[in-house]
C-alpha cells in the first residue's frame, strides 16, 4: 500500500492506494491547526477499516506537512509536484492544472514546456479570500455557490488582494448591492486574479484541470473559469485528492504504522515560534492597569426619566452605534449593532422602539456621521450631518478636556487626530493596507470560537505573545496559521494580534517621531480598543498612559450627539428627525443602476423614500442629481486633460504611428505629438477614457505589485495594436525633462523602463515595429544624434534638416504646453482667490490626471466647493535654492522635485492645501510622502495622502477631504 | 541643502569607530581590514535577530525597501543595544547615486538617528561620486585600491566555498580554511601587503590552491543561482537565511561576485555618456577607473583558473548575455546585470535560479520579473523562482516554493 498525506493550510487529506494505483481509502477533514492530533485521527479510522496492514510507503505534502515531516522524520513531496505526478498518472494528455487552495493558487502547465507556478505573497484568488468574502456578505462559504447561480448583473472588484477588496465590496453592499451579484463577481474576480497573477501571459489551453476545494465545491467558481479561460475545464474525480494521491505515487520510505501514532504524540506541539514580550509582567501591573482604566467613564443617565434629549448616529461601513444623551451630556440609552448590509432598516427599528418605549422624551435634536451620513440624513431627515473625524474629537474632549491626541481603530477605519490649542491640527487615517484591522480581530475570534471579550481576556495573561508582524491583515492571517502550526496558544495568538494591530497603526498610519510627540493627554477610542489587550500593547509599545473612555466604541455617535445639542442650544433649531407618525409609513427602495452621463459609469445606488425624497449615491459627480455637466471651471486636472485631448492625429505622408497615453507620456504627449506631426506622421493616442484599458493587457503583466498606471501601459499597446496600429513609439528615459530645480533629473525606474516589459512580455508587438530605445531630452544635440539613428533604422527617408525641425517644434510644443499648464493654474488660483474659494493641489505626477488611475478624485474635490490645481502648475514658484535649502532627502527625481516645491509653496499660501495622490506600490513615495508631510507640518499644514490602485471606491478619499476641509474651518 | 547633521571630521578618524552594517560576511570583514589598514578603527555590525527588524519598522517609512529598513534598523539597533559609546561610533553606508531609492538611504539613516534621540552620530556616505561633505573620510586612490582588494579575495573566497563546501569530505573544513584565510590576509592588509596587483595574484592563486587540497567526495546536488536586489541576495538577514536552507536541501548554489557590480556601475557612467552626453572628464577617470577593475578581474579569473576549478564567467561575458534582451541603458538598482545574470547561469549548468527581492523593488520589477517570460523563451529549462522578502512575508511561504522549484529541477 501507497500512503500519502496532503496538509494544507486548513484541510488534511489522507489517500491510500494500493499496489496497482487504484484508491482504496481517502478521507479529508478541516485540521484546526492540530495537525499531529488529527493525522493519529485519520490513521486510527484507516486502521479500522485495514486492520491488517501494518507497514506502507508514505509520504507527506502541503504546506503544513513541512514540519510535520521533518519531525518525525517522513519524506516530503512538494505539493504541486505531487499534483503533477497525479495528474500525469491519471489524466495523461492535460496541458494545464489550475488549483485553488486555502492560502495557496497554484497553476501548472505540464507537457514538454512543464512549469508550476504558485501565487505571489500579496495576491488573492485563494479559498480564504472566498470565505472572507462570505464572512463579509454574511453568508456561510457553502451558500456562496447558489447565491452566484441567481446573479443577473456583476461588478468589477479588486480582487489581487482580500483587503482591497474588501474596500470594494463594503460600499456596495451599503449602497445596496444584491448579494447573489456580489456572489458572482467575487467568483470572477477570484478566477481573473488567479488567471492574470499565474499565468502572467502564458496561454491556457487544452485539456484544464481543476483542482481543489474551491473548485471542486463551487460549480459557479468553474464557471467563472470557463469564461475567463474560454475553455470548458474538467473537475475530475477525486479532485480533492490529487495531492494526496501524488504524494501516495511518490512515496518511497516504508513506514511502520503501529509505531507511527506514537512519534506523532511525542512531537505534538512544538513550542517553537518568533514571539515578543507578554503584555504584563505581574499582577500587580495589571491591577494597576484595570484600575486607572476604570475611572474614565462617561457619565450614565436614567432614560426613563428624561424629558429631552439628543440623539447621535454613526452609520459606519459594517456597524450602526447610537449614543441618546440628556441636554447635560449624560448617556441615556446607546445601540450597537451591524449593519447586515442595510443601516436603513437597522435605523428606523431603533427609532420606532424609541418612540413606542419613551413617550415621555422628546428628541431636540439629531446629527448623524459616518459613511452612512448623506444616505441616512436624507432618508431620517435628521438635523445635522458631521465629519467623523470631528465627531470624535468632541466627544473626546468631553471626557478628556485637554485632550491632544487622539487615536481611533474602529472595525475598519484608523484614525488619529492631533489637537493644538483646541482645534483639530493634523489628521491620519489608514489607507487601504492597514483597513480591517479592528474586524479581524473579531473575525478571528469567532473562528476560534470566541467571543471578542474572550479572546481579549485570554491574551492578557500570555506568556509569550505570537510576532504576527504588521503589513496588513492578509499577511498576518497567513503567519497566524503558521503560528498554529508551530503550536502556539489562542492566548500567545491573541495577545500576539493586538500587538500587530497596534503596530500597524503606530508604525504604518501615525509614525511617531517619539512618544513626546503624540502629546500628553491621549484619548484612545472606538470598538477596538475595548479589547483591554489592544489597550495594553499601545501603552507599552509606547511607554505611554492613555485614557480610554468606558464608551469606546460609541464615540463617534456621542459625539455626533453632543454637537447635535450644541448646533441647536445655538440656533433654537426645531428638530425635523423623523417621527413616530412618519415611520409608521416609512418606506425605502434601493435600485441599482449604472449612470451613463459620461465616461466613468458610476454604479449608482437609487434610494427612493416615502416622503418622495430621492437619495444617490455612488456618483463621483453632482450630475446624476442636477442633470447639469460638471463644472471644470476651477479643475486644473480636466483643462489639462483638454489640452492633450485636443493634440489629434493629422493625416500625413508617413502614415500612422502610436504612442500610449500613460505614465510620462502625460507629460510628453505636446513633445512627441509635435515632433512626429511636424514629420508627417498621424499620431494616434490611446484612449483617456475607456474603462476596458486596463482588463484588456492584464493577462500580460508579469508583476503584480507594480504600480497601477504601469500595469495599464500593457492595455494602452493592446488598444493601439487592435486598431491596426504597427508603429508604436515609447522610448525609455533614465532622464527626465531637467528643470534645473534639483541635484539630478531621474525618472523612476518604473516610468524610466517600462517599455522595456512591454517588449518582453506583449508577443503581439513581435509583429509590430515597437520603437523603444533610450533617450533623453536634456542634451539637445546628443538627442538629435539618437533620433537619426533611430530614423537610419525605421525611417530611412527622414533627413537630417527635417529632424532638426521637428524637434525644434516638439521643444516649443512642450514649452507651451507647460506655460499653458501654468497659466491655466494661475487662472484658476486668481479666479478662487477673489471668490475666497479654498483651492486645492492635488499633487501627483503627470500620469495621475488620468480618470482611470485617479477615480475622478478630481471632480469630487470641486464638487466640494475647492478649486483644484496640479502640482506641476506651482512649483516653478519656488526657486532651486529656496528648495533645496530646506529640504532632507536627496532631490534627484523630476517629478519629485516638483511635490516637494508645490509642498512649499502651499506651505507659505493661506487658503492653499495640499492632498498627495500616491498610487499603490509606488516605492518612491514612501520618501516623497515623508518628506511632503515635514515640509507641510513644519508650517502648520495638514497633509492629506490619498493612496490609489484599482480600487474604485471613494469612501475613504471623501473622509480625508471633509476631514481636511473640517480641520481647515472650511465646514460647519 | 541645509548641513544641520554632524559631519565625520578628522580628529574622529581617531576617536571614533566606524560601524559597517552586515551584509556579505567575507567581504566586509575583509572592508573592515582595508580600513584598518588606512588608520581607521571600524567594526563589522553582527546584530541579526529579530529586534533588528522590529527597530527598522519602527524608525523607518514601512513602505520603503526592505534592506534599507534593515540596514537602518541594524544601526539603530546596535546604538541603542548599549553596546557602542555613541560619542565614538560613526556609521558607514554605501551611496551609489543612480535613480533607485537607495540613494536616499543616507538621508532615511539620519532622519531614524535623529528620531531615535542620536543626532551626533555622524554618518559617512561610502561613494565616488563626490557626493557629502567629510573631512575626515577622503576616498584616496590608495584607500579605494585597498577596498577593492578587499572585494577580490571576498570574490575568490565566497566562490572557492561555495563551489567546495556541499563536496568537502570534512564537515566544516571549507568555512575553516575561509576563516583561516580571512585572518591571515587581515595581516597582509595591516602590512600592506595585500592590495598591489601582483599581491591580489599571488594571495588568490595561493587561496585557490589551498581550496583544491580539500579532500572532496562526489555527491549528487541541485545547482541553484541566486541573484537580485544586492543585499537581499548577499545578505542572510535579508533573505531569511536562504544560503543555510540551501544547504540544508541538498544544493550548491552559486552566487555571483560583488566586482561584477562594482563593474556594472562603473560601466553605468560609460553607457549614459553615450546615450545622454554629460561630463568629458567624469567620462575619462571613470574609463580610467574601469580599465583597473578589468585588470583586478583578469586576476581574479586567472587564479579562480587553477584546476579543478574553473573562472566564473568574465563581466564582458555576462554582458553579452544581455544584449538584445534589455538594454544596457537600463541602469538604475541592478538593473541589466540582473537579467544578465540570470542568463549567465542559467546557460551555465544553473537552470534553477533564485531572483530574491524585496517586496515591491522598483528596478527588479523590470530586469527581475519583468525579464523571466523572456528568459525562459530563451533558455528552455531555464527554472527561475523571484522571492519576495518583507519583514511580514511568511517564511514557510517562501521555503515552500523554494522546494517546489528544487522539486521541479529534479524532475
Amino acid at each position: 500500500m501507497q500512503i500519502g498525506l496532503d496538509i494544507g493550510s486548513t484541510t488534511i487529506k489522507i489517500a491510500v492506494l494500493d499496489d496497482a494505483g487504484t484508491l482504496q481509502f481517502a478521507k479529508y477533514e478541516r485540521h484546526y491547526s492540530q495537525i499531529a492530533e488529527k493525522m493519529q485521527q485519520l490513521l486510527a479510522e484507516l486502521h479500522l477499516k485495514m486492520p491488517l496492514l501494518k507497514t506502507a510507503h508514505m509520504a507527506v505534502s502541503g504546506s503544513a506537512g513541512i514540519g510535520i515531516a521533518e519531525s518525525c522524520g517522513l519524506q516530503f513531496v512538494q505539493e504541486v509536484f505531487a499534483e503533477k505526478v497525479c495528474t500525469e498518472r491519471l489524466n495523461p494528455g492535460t496541458e494545464a492544472v489550475i488549483e485553488l487552495g486555502g492560502e495557496d493558487a497554484k497553476l501548472l502547465f505540464l507537457g514538454r514546456h512543464f512549469d508550476a507556478r504558485m501565487n505571489d505573497s500579496c495576491a488573492g484568488g485563494t479559498g480564504a479570500f472566498i470565505d472572507q468574502m462570505a464572512s463579509l456578505l454574511s453568508v456561510a462559504t457553502e451558500d456562496m455557490n447558489a447565491l452566484a447561480q441567481q446573479a443577473s448583473t456583476r461588478y468589477t472588484i479588486a480582487s489581487r488582494c482580500g483587503v482591497f477588496a474588501k474596500s470594494d465590496i463594503q460600499p456596495l453592499l451599503n449602497q445596496g448591492a444584491a448579494k447573489t451579484d456580489l456572489a458572482a463577481s467575487i467568483f470572477d474576480a477570484v478566477a481573473s486574479q488567479a488567471v492574470t497573477g499565474l499565468a502572467k501571459g502564458r496561454p491556457i489551453t487544452g485539456k484544464v484541470l481543476y483542482l481543489g476545494g474551491p473548485l471542486t465545491f463551487m460549480s459557479e467558481l468553474r464557471r467563472s473559469f470557463d469564461k475567463i479561460l474560454k475553455i470548458e475545464g474538467h473537475c475530475p474525480e477525486n479532485s480533492l485528492y490529487y495531492v494526496a494521491m501524488g504524494a501516495a505515487f511518490c512515496a518511497e520510505n516504508k513506514v511502520d504504522l503501529t509505531e507511527l501514532p506514537a512519534r506523532l504524540a511525542a512531537v505534538g506541539a512544538q513550542h517553537d515560534f518568533d514571539h515578543l514580550d507578554p503584555l504584563f509582567a505581574s499582577q500587580a501591573e495589571y491591577d494597576e492597569f484595570m484600575e486607572r482604566h476604570d475611572s474614565e467613564r462617561i457619565e450614565h443617565g436614567d432614560i426613563s426619566a428624561a424629558a429631552e434629549a439628543y440623539i447621535g448616529i454613526d452609520a459606519g461601513s459594517t456597524t450602526i452605534k447610537i449614543a441618546v444623551i440628556s441636554p447635560s451630556g449624560q448617556l441615556l440609552d446607546s445601540f450597537y449593532q451591524s449593519n447586515k448590509g442595510n443601516p436603513v432598516i437597522a435605523i428606523k427599528e431603533y427609532l420606532q422602539d424609541f418612540y413606542i418605549k419613551y413617550p415621555h422624551c422628546r428628541i431636540l435634536g439629531s446629527a448623524v456621521t459616518g459613511y452612512g451620513e448623506d444616505l441616512i440624513r436624507n432618508g431620517f431627515s435628521a438635523d445635522y450631518g458631521i465629519v467623523e473625524t470631528m465627531a470624535h474629537f468632541i466627544a473626546a474632549r468631553q471626557l478628556q478636556p485637554d485632550v491632544d491626541f487622539i487615536l481611533d481603530i474602529g472595525g475598519q477605519d484608523i484614525k488619529c487626530l492631533k489637537i493644538h490649542n483646541g482645534c483639530i491640527d493634523n489628521i491620519f487615517l489608514n489607507e487601504a493596507c492597514s483597513s480591517g484591522c479592528g474586524s479581524f480581530l473579531q473575525t478571528f475570534a469567532e473562528i476560534l470560537g470566541y467571543s471578542a471579550e474572550e479572546f481579549a481576556r485570554i491574551g492578557l495573561f500570555a506568556d509569550k505573545p505570537v510576532n504576527l508582524g504588521s503589513r496588513c491583515t492578509v499577511f498576518m492571517n497567513s503567519s497566524v496559521k503558521q503560528a498554529q502550526k508551530d503550536g502556539a496558544s489562542v492566548a500567545n495568538i491573541s495577545a500576539g494580534l493586538s500587538l500587530s494591530i497596534v503596530k500597524n497603526a503606530l508604525y504604518k498610519v501615525i509614525r511617531p517621531g517619539s512618544k513626546e510627540s503624540i502629546g500628553k493627554h491621549i484619548v484612545v477610542q472606538g470598538g477596538t480598543f475595548l479589547n483591554d489587550c489592544v489597550l495594553r500593547a499601545f501603552e507599552k509599545e509606547m511607554g505611554l498612559t492613555v485614557v480610554r473612555p468606558n464608551i469606546a466604541g460609541l464615540m463617534g455617535a456621542y459625539g455626533a450627539a453632543l454637537y447635535a445639542r450644541s448646533r441647536q442650544q445655538e440656533t433654537g433649531h426645531v428638530s425635523t428627525l423623523a417621527d413616530a407618525a412618519a415611520l409608521s409609513d416609512f418606506f425605502h427602495e434601493v435600485k441599482a443602476v449604472t449612470c451613463g452621463l459620461c465616461s466613468n459609469h458610476c454604479h449608482l445606488t437609487v434610494n427612493t423614500f416615502a416622503s418622495g425624497k430621492r437619495f444617490i449615491s455612488g456618483n463621483r459627480c453632482e450630475r446624476p442629481v442636477t442633470h447639469c455637466a460638471p463644472d471644470d471651471t476651477f479643475n486644473l486636472y480636466r483643462q489639462k486633460l483638454q489640452l492633450l485631448e485636443a493634440l489629434k492625429g493629422v493625416p500625413g505622408k508617413r502614415g500612422r504611428i502610436g504612442l500610449p497615453l500613460g505614465l510620462n507620456m502625460y507629460e510628453l504627449l505636446p513633445f512627441w505629438h509635435a515632433f512626429f506631426t511636424r514629420l508627417g506622421f498621424e499620431v494616434i493616442t490611446s484612449p483617456v477614457y475607456d474603462k476596458t484599458i486596463y482588463q484588456k493587457g492584464q493577462n500580460t503583466i508579469p508583476s503584480d505589485t507594480v504600480c497601477y498606471p504601469a500595469k495599464l501601459m500593457h492595455g494602452h499597446i493592446k488598444w493601439l495594436l487592435e486598431h491596426d496600429i504597427t508603429t508604436i513609439f515609447y522610448p525609455c528615459m533614465t532622464y527626465n525633462v531637467d528643470e534645473n530645480s534639483a541635484e539630478n533629473c531621474y525618472n523612476c525606474p518604473v516610468v524610466a523602463y517600462y517599455p522595456e516589459v512591454l517588449h518582453a512580455n506583449m508577443h503581439d508587438l513581435d509583429n509590430a515595429t515597437y520603437i523603444f530605445d533610450y533617450l533623453g531630452l536634456s542634451n539637445k544635440k546628443v538627442l538629435l544624434k539618437k533620433l537619426q539613428q533611430i530614423c537610419r533604422e525605421h525611417f530611412p527617408d527622414i533627413g537630417s534638416s527635417e529632424l532638426k525641425a521637428a524637434l525644434q517644434e516638439a521643444y516649443a510644443a512642450y514649452n507651451k504646453f507647460e506655460a499653458q499648464v501654468k497659466e491655466l493654474g494661475q487662472n484658476i488660483i486668481n479666479t478662487a482667490r477673489s471668490q475666497h474659494k479654498p483651492i486645492v493641489v492635488l499633487a501627483g505626477r503627470p500620469y495621475h490626471i488620468d480618470p482611470k488611475v485617479n477615480h475622478s478624485i478630481d471632480r469630487l474635490i470641486t464638487t466640494m466647493g475647492a478649486a483644484l490645481v496640479s502640482e506641476d502648475a506651482v512649483s516653478s514658484h519656488i526657486s532651486m535654492q529656496e528648495l533645496n535649502d530646506d529640504l532632507q532627502v536627496l532631490n534627484q527625481w523630476t517629478y519629485h522635485s516638483r511635490l516637494y516645491a508645490a509642498a512649499k509653496y502651499v506651505s507659505q499660501c493661506d487658503g492653499m492645501y495640499m492632498v498627495h495622490l500616491v498610487s499603490f506600490g509606488c516605492g518612491c513615495d514612501a520618501i516623497t510622502a515623508d518628506e511632503c508631510r515635514r515640509i507641510l507640518e513644519e508650517h502648520g499644514q495638514i497633509y492629506t495622502q490619498i493612496k490609489i490602485d484599482d480600487i474604485d471606491n471613494l469612501g475613504a478619499a471623501k473622509i480625508r477631504l471633509r476631514s481636511l476641509f473640517a480641520a481647515a474651518g472650511l465646514e460647519s | 541643502m541645509q548641513e544641520t547633521y554632524p559631519i565625520f571630521t578628522k580628529e574622529m578618524k581617531k576617536t571614533h569607530t566606524i560601524l559597517i552594517p552586515g551584509m556579505l560576511p567575507l567581504h566586509f570583514t575583509l572592508l573592515r581590514a582595508a580600513l584598518r589598514s588606512c588608520g581607521y578603527k571600524a567594526e563589522v555590525l553582527q546584530n541579526t535577530d529579530r529586534s533588528v527588524i522590529e527597530t527598522g519598522l519602527k524608525y523607518v517609512n514601512n513602505d520603503i525597501c526592505y534592506p534599507a529598513l534593515l540596514v537602518i534598523g541594524q544601526f539603530i539597533n546596535a546604538l541603542e543595544s548599549g553596546k557602542y559609546d555613541p560619542d565614538k561610533v560613526a556609521l558607514i553606508i554605501t551611496q551609489t547615486g543612480g535613480g533607485c531609492r537607495a540613494s536616499n538611504y543616507i538621508y532615511l539613516l539620519r532622519k531614524g538617528l535623529a528620531q531615535a534621540g542620536f543626532n551626533n552620530v555622524p554618518v559617512i556616505s561610502l561613494n565616488v561620486s563626490g557626493m557629502e561633505d567629510q573631512p575626515g573620510f577622503d576616498l584616496s586612490a590608495t584607500m579605494l585600491r585597498r577596498f577593492l582588494a578587499a572585494v577580490v579575495y571576498g570574490d575568490a573566497l565566497m566562490y572557492l566555498i561555495n563551489k567546495t563546501r556541499p563536496y568537502e569530505a570534512v564537515q566544516g573544513a571549507a568555512d575553516e580554511l575561509a576563516q583561516s584565510w580571512l585572518s591571515r590576509l587581515d595581516g597582509f592588509f595591516q602590512s600592506g601587503k595585500a592590495h598591489a596587483l601582483s599581491s591580489i595574484q599571488k594571495l588568490s592563486t595561493a587561496i585557490t590552491r589551498d581550496f583544491a587540497d580539500l579532500p572532496v567526495n562526489t555527491r549528487k546536488k541541485i545547482k541553484v543561482g541566486i541573484v537580485g536586489e544586492i543585499y537581499i541576495k548577499y545578505a542572510a538577514l535579508g533573505n531569511n537565511n536562504l544560503e543555510k536552507f540551501l544547504q540544508k536541501q541538498n544544493c550548491e548554489y552559486m552566487v555571483p561576485g560583488l566586482l561584477n557590480f562594482i563593474m556594472y556601475c562603473a560601466d553605468t557612467y560609460l553607457t549614459d555618456y553615450k546615450l545622454y552626453g554629460g561630463s568629458l572628464l567624469k567620462y575619462g577617470t571613470t574609463k580610467a577607473a574601469f580599465w583597473y577593475l578589468e585588470r583586478l578581474e583578469k586576476v581574479l579569473r586567472k587564479a579562480l583558473s587553477t584546476p579543478p576549478f574553473t573562472a566564473p564567467a568574465s563581466y564582458a561575458e555576462t554582458k553579452a548575455m544581455a544584449k538584445g534582451v534589455i538594454g544596457y541603458g537600463n541602469n538604475m538598482g541592478e538593473g541589466w546585470l540582473l537579467t544578465a545574470e540570470m542568463l549567465e547561469l542559467a546557460k551555465n549548468g544553473y537552470n534553477n535560479i533564485i531572483c530574491a527581492q524585496p517586496f515591491g523593488c522598483l528596478p527588479n520589477h523590470i530586469a527581475g520579473r519583468g525579464m523571466i517570460n523572456r528568459i525562459k523563451e530563451l533558455v528552455e529549462d531555464a527554472n527561475i523562482l523571484p522571492i519576495d522578502y518583507d519583514a511580514s512575508a511568511s517564511k514557510v511561504n517562501q521555503e515552500n516554493r523554494i522546494k517546489l522549484m528544487l522539486a521541479t529541477a529534479q524532475s
